[in-house]
């Protein structure tokens, strides 16, 4: 139960829920955008979060938008991870959603959820990331479509207000050779030690990580194709870090670092001996 | 664009039935179920969504009554423990003794009938991430995976 009382508004277009949100905002109330809430739930429950108002977005199209256009992918905000995982269109982000939480969690937990939570690991951004995708954000004025790595890489974030509607990404990145690997503590389901995701762009190698700092983001694409060992082209990365490794009590920095290490040796080498997924 | 404010009279659709209860927008789904409609087999346990005790089915998915507000049922096919009475799955839970107290069974119940609906011959990476989504206590693991398994239909 949450012990207070909230306004709950189904808005039918994403103009409503935006207007509604600043219209709340102005009246000095403290909306909250609302997908699948299970983060705001837990954390209502307990006190961390206290919204007068929550805006469910699961009834806007756009935010249900599902599929193809014959070239590109398009993934609604309100999308719950099962339907991603199951649809498999990008294999990649099915791959990465279905390592998020629990199964069942993940018939709730919604794409936009994820990405704009704020619990900092944000696993389902890696493979947009990598695929260059577009985020598609509501703010009072219009639609804005910018690449997801302007807005959300290195834990960028939304102006308050703005909604994500929808992320897009050209096709054929659905077919390219691709890796994840999520390593965590202890148990198979948890937050991650090290979460990895890879795309192998014809002998380039894309290359994006959760956990192994305090925000996710993508590496600097490399080649290799070449003979350099794989290790070699690992160090090469954690030379050029946004931050420190993150030391917590899921894993001290020094040992997020060694299984990134072995990690991402395992993502290249794979990748060299044609493999398309771990 | 539909306000629901204080207490408010919504309809569920519950185990194929129409039912009204007045809620307010903080009730999860799961208080409902139990204090207001009776439908007490689903059951109470961590309120975090890490047991999977309180496990209902939604449109035929598997989710957890504790991380689902009650509003949110509106317009939903909603199915609990009470709605799968003499299902395969009950029966199978049954002849294999998958259970020693009782309490996680209804949420395991749950999930592996929308499994099987959605899956009729899941792999076992398929059967064992979806029952990764529940814990016993009582570690009845071996005994529900073999009640599933007795289930699939090429193994039948």
């Amino acid at each position: 139960m949450i012990p207070y009382d909230f306004d709950y508004y189904l808005p039918d277009t994403w103009q409503e829920a935006v207007d509604i949100y600043h219209t709340l905002k102005a009246d000095a109330k403290n909306p909250l955008y609302y997908g699948g809430g299970t983060e705001i739930i837990s954390m209502a429950r307990v006190g961390s979060v206290r919204p007068n108002a929550v805006i469910d977005i699961k009834k806007i199209p756009e935010c249900q938008s599902f599929g193809t256009d014959g070239t590109k992918l398009f993934f609604g905000a309100a999308l719950t991870l099962a339907t991603i995982r199951e649809s498999g269109l990008y294999p990649l982000l099915s791959l990465a959603t279905g390592r998020i939480a629990d199964h069942t969690i993940q018939c709730k937990l919604t794409l936009g959820g994820n990405l704009a939570g704020t619990i900092h690991y944000h696993e389902a951004l890696l493979p947009l990331l990598l695929a260059d995708a577009t985020i598609h954000i509501a703010n009072a004025q219009c639609i804005r479509e910018v690449p997801i790595c302007d807005v959300l890489n290195m834990n960028g974030k939304l102006t308050p207000g703005e909604l994500i509607l929808m992320v897009s990404l050209n096709k054929r990145y659905a077919a390219y050779p691709y890796a994840h690997i999520k390593k965590t503590k202890a148990e198979k389901i948890g937050y991650p030690l090290v979460s990895v995701a890879a795309l192998n762009v014809g002998g380039t190698l894309r290359l994006a990580a959760s956990a192994l700092c305090s925000f996710p983001f993508r590496f600097k694409d490399c080649s290799f194709a070449d003979a350099r060992p794989a290790m070699d082209i690992v160090r090469e990365l954690l030379a050029d870090l946004p931050e420190p490794v993150l030391s917590d009590t899921e894993g001290s920095a020094a040992y997020r670092q060694f299984i990134f290490e072995k990690t991402a040796e395992k993502i290249i080498t794979g990748f060299r001996n044609g493999g398309s997924h771990a | 664009m539909l306000k629901i404010s204080g207490k408010t009279i919504i309809t569920f659709n519950i185990n194929g039935s129409a039912h009204e209860v007045t809620v307010r927008p903080g009730d999860t789904l799961l208080e409902v179920l139990r204090s207001r409609l009776g439908l007490t087999g689903t059951k109470v346990g961590c309120e975090n969504g890490d047991c999977g005790a309180c496990t209902v089915l939604v449109d035929g998915w598997p989710v957890k009554s504790c991380l689902m507000l009650a509003v949110e049922g509106v317009g939903r096919a909603i199915t609990t423990i009470e709605g799968l009475t003499n299902t395969p799955v009950q029966n199978a839970f049954a002849n294999f003794s998958a259970f020693q107290c009782g309490f996680c069974t209804p949420g395991f119940i749950m999930v592996c009938h929308s499994l099987l609906m959605h899956h009729p011959n899941p792999d076992d990476y398929t059967i064992e991430s979806w029952l990764q989504s529940n814990i016993c206590r009582c570690t009845s693991y071996q005994e529900i995976s073999a009640a599933v398994r007795s289930l699939i239909k090429s193994d039948a």
